[in-house]
């Protein structure tokens, strides 16, 4: 049994088309675990489901082994950082930080000392009898996670609390966010569309799609060895094609091209998908070998430290990247080679 | 540019056209002629004094103050939760409710005024006091469901979904999240119905009844026997009050933000 477990959750808010179904999913204690999807994919309504602030229309939710799903939010005692940091306009920060203590009835002393233990950890210390509107983005984001942090919740949950930051804030941040999570090993769940953003502060991220987790894993599985073609089409796959498994380990492409790839199959995946980073690409050659197909080059796209061609091949369109120490001419013939630790099967 | 001053001098005409009345009112007011004259010959506190000690115009004054006040708490007492459920809660028809709410400003005074004596005197037979709280309360409505509700919009909701993840009821939210935080709306919705409310004649002038005036009616019977400037010493010192209150509400909220 997991520290908290979403079990067969499902939300709709017509009975006709449903927003989450059979959704399961379960965070070990201390976990960080992402919610990583396109808008639409139901990944907030998850996090609202388990913050109480939308009831499931079935299913469970359960907390170290307290059943939860119908307990109203302000018991849940969960602490929640929103992407508009929601911080109160009428209140000094100190104040904003005690808001929920305060509630607790704790003694002033008491109050106090958490404020100003949980201010300085987050770097605030200065601040404290500032009003919100006199503070940045990025301040006023600290602000938000202490004030959610203070009141010592059983979860921590984070609506895309970086995306309203500027590049270089939101990499400062996110770090931040990481070293007081794991600091405090405190349960969390953090709702982002960035990939990057996820796969560099989690545990464990749940990649969703139309209100269901496509694949749950680390964030190195994922991106190594996504299991469905959404997922791999979200974390940064670009080449598709066709194959049909023949003997172990052997695909034949539609052109009868043999393919060989290190990856498991499973019964139903008919489709090859490769990053464009992992294509090699050299000259054309006569000679034909396995996982190797001939193209001719349509498009040539300048990315900086790196050339990106889309080459037309008889398995398809396929788009590979590669260093500017060998430039091609559009119209060039080449051989591109997928290797067989690369290619996965979706 | 010839464009520009034609438009210039047209709209000079237009604004004096609304303040020189005004100006000769405010003028007239300190004359010492019996009757109101442009120009005055000399110059008198006279007229204002007179008002102060006429008992029917300051019994009106407190009455239309008193009437003005309750009503106008009543409308927050009930517009505010009103304001607020409209504004937060997917209610059924919620855009025919809202314009419902407004229809006392559209709709033409005497025909509200009409229809609460219909209602209010006639059929259901209240006590004039009580008549006029709730004619007047009906007045002032609107504008608190109106100003309150547009700041309560303003309002990020998340903030309230931070305060029920931190501890708080709903209610509890509402009065120390909510409420905080709209208190410019309020105020100026305040101020708003009041000024409403104290002027209104059409609907004072139907749910009055022997013994109880409003200020407006009581100054319209005055100048249907009188024509002596004291009718305008308590025109100047009505629109001085508004203006003062006008001037509040500006620097409150902006004027901009509730018209």
């Amino acid at each position: 049994m997991s520290y908290v477990e979403l079990k067969d959750i499902r939300v709709s808010y017509d009975n006709k088309n449903n927003i989450l179904k059979d959704l399961n999913l379960s965070i070990e204690k201390g976990e960080l675990v992402s919610l990583l999807g396109p808008s639409g994919c139901g990944k907030t309504t998850t996090l609202r489901v388990i913050a109480g602030l939308i009831e499931p229309n079935d299913g469970e939710f359960l907390v170290d082994n307290q059943n939860l799903t119908k307990v109203p939010v302000h018991k849940r005692e969960f602490g929640m950082v929103f992407q508009s940091y929601a911080l109160f306009p009428h209140l000094t920060i100190k104040e904003n930080v005690a808001f929920g203590l305060k509630l607790r009835k704790e003694k002033k002393n008491n109050i106090d000392k958490k404020v100003k233990d949980i201010l300085e950890i987050t770097g605030l210390e200065a601040l404290s009898d500032r009003y919100p509107k006199q503070l940045s983005g990025g301040q006023r984001q600290r602000v938000a996670l202490a004030r959610a942090l203070v009141i010592e919740p059983k979860l921590l949950l984070l609506d895309e609390p970086l995306s309203n930051l500027d590049a270089k804030l939101r990499l400062s941040m996110r770090i931040e966010i990481k070293r007081i999570q794991s600091k405090l090993g405190i349960t969390s769940v953090f709702v982002t569309h960035d990939q990057e953003e996820c796969f560099s502060i989690s545990d464990k991220v749940a990649v969703m799609n139309k209100g269901v987790i496509e694949q749950f894993d680390t964030p190195e599985e994922i991106y190594k060895n996504p299991k469905t073609e959404f997922v791999a089409r979200f974390i940064g796959f670009e080449n598709f094609f066709t194959l049909t498994p023949t003997e172990d380990w052997k695909y034949k492409a539609v052109d009868g091209t043999v393919f060989q790839s290190n990856r498991d199959w499973e019964p139903g995946k008919q489709t090859g998908t490769i990053r464009p980073d992992d294509i090699e690409m050299a000259a054309s050659t006569t000679q034909h070998t396995d996982n190797t197909v001939s193209g001719v080059i349509k498009v040539r796209t300048f990315l900086g430290k790196s050339y990106q061609y889309e080459v037309e091949t008889s398995i398809g369109t396929l788009i590979a990247n590669k260093a500017d120490d060998v430039v091609y001419q559009v119209g060039d013939a080449v051989t591109l080679s997928i290797p067989a630790h690369k290619l996965i099967i979706v | 540019m010839r464009k520009n001053v034609s438009l210039k001098i047209f709209a000079g005409l237009v604004f004096a056209f609304l303040i020189v009345p005004l100006l000769i009112i405010i003028v007239t007011s300190f004359g010492t002629n019996s009757t109101i004259q442009f120009p005055i010959q000399g110059f008198t506190l006279e007229w204002y004094t007179k008002v102060f000690n006429n008992e029917s115009f300051m019994d009106s004054f407190f009455l239309s103050l008193q009437v003005a006040f309750l009503a106008t708490l009543l409308a927050l007492i009930i517009g505010v939760p009103a304001a607020y459920s409209l504004a937060r809660h997917t209610v059924f028809g919620r855009n025919w409710i809202k314009s419902f709410f407004l229809s006392p400003t559209i709709v033409p005074g005497l025909v509200v005024g009409y229809s609460m004596y219909q209602f209010i005197v006639i059929k259901f037979q209240f006590p004039i006091i009580q008549g006029l709280l709730l004619g007047h309360f009906l007045i002032c409505l609107p504008y608190v469901i109106r100003v309150v509700g547009s700041t309560i919009e303003q309002l990020d909701f998340s903030i309230e979904e931070v305060s029920w993840t931190l501890g708080c009821t709903k209610i509890q939210t509402f009065i120390k999240v909510v409420l905080p935080n709209i208190t410019s709306g309020i105020f100026a919705s305040f101020m708003l119905a009041f000024i409403n409310s104290f002027n209104n004649i059409p609907v004072s002038q139907f749910l009055s009844g022997p013994g109880v005036t409003m200020l407006p009616t009581s100054l319209m019977n005055y100048i249907e026997y009188n024509y002596d400037p004291s009718v305008s010493a308590l025109s100047v010192v009505l629109m001085l009050g508004t203006v003062v209150l006008m001037f509040v509400i500006e620097k409150t909220l902006g004027l901009a933000s509730i018209s």
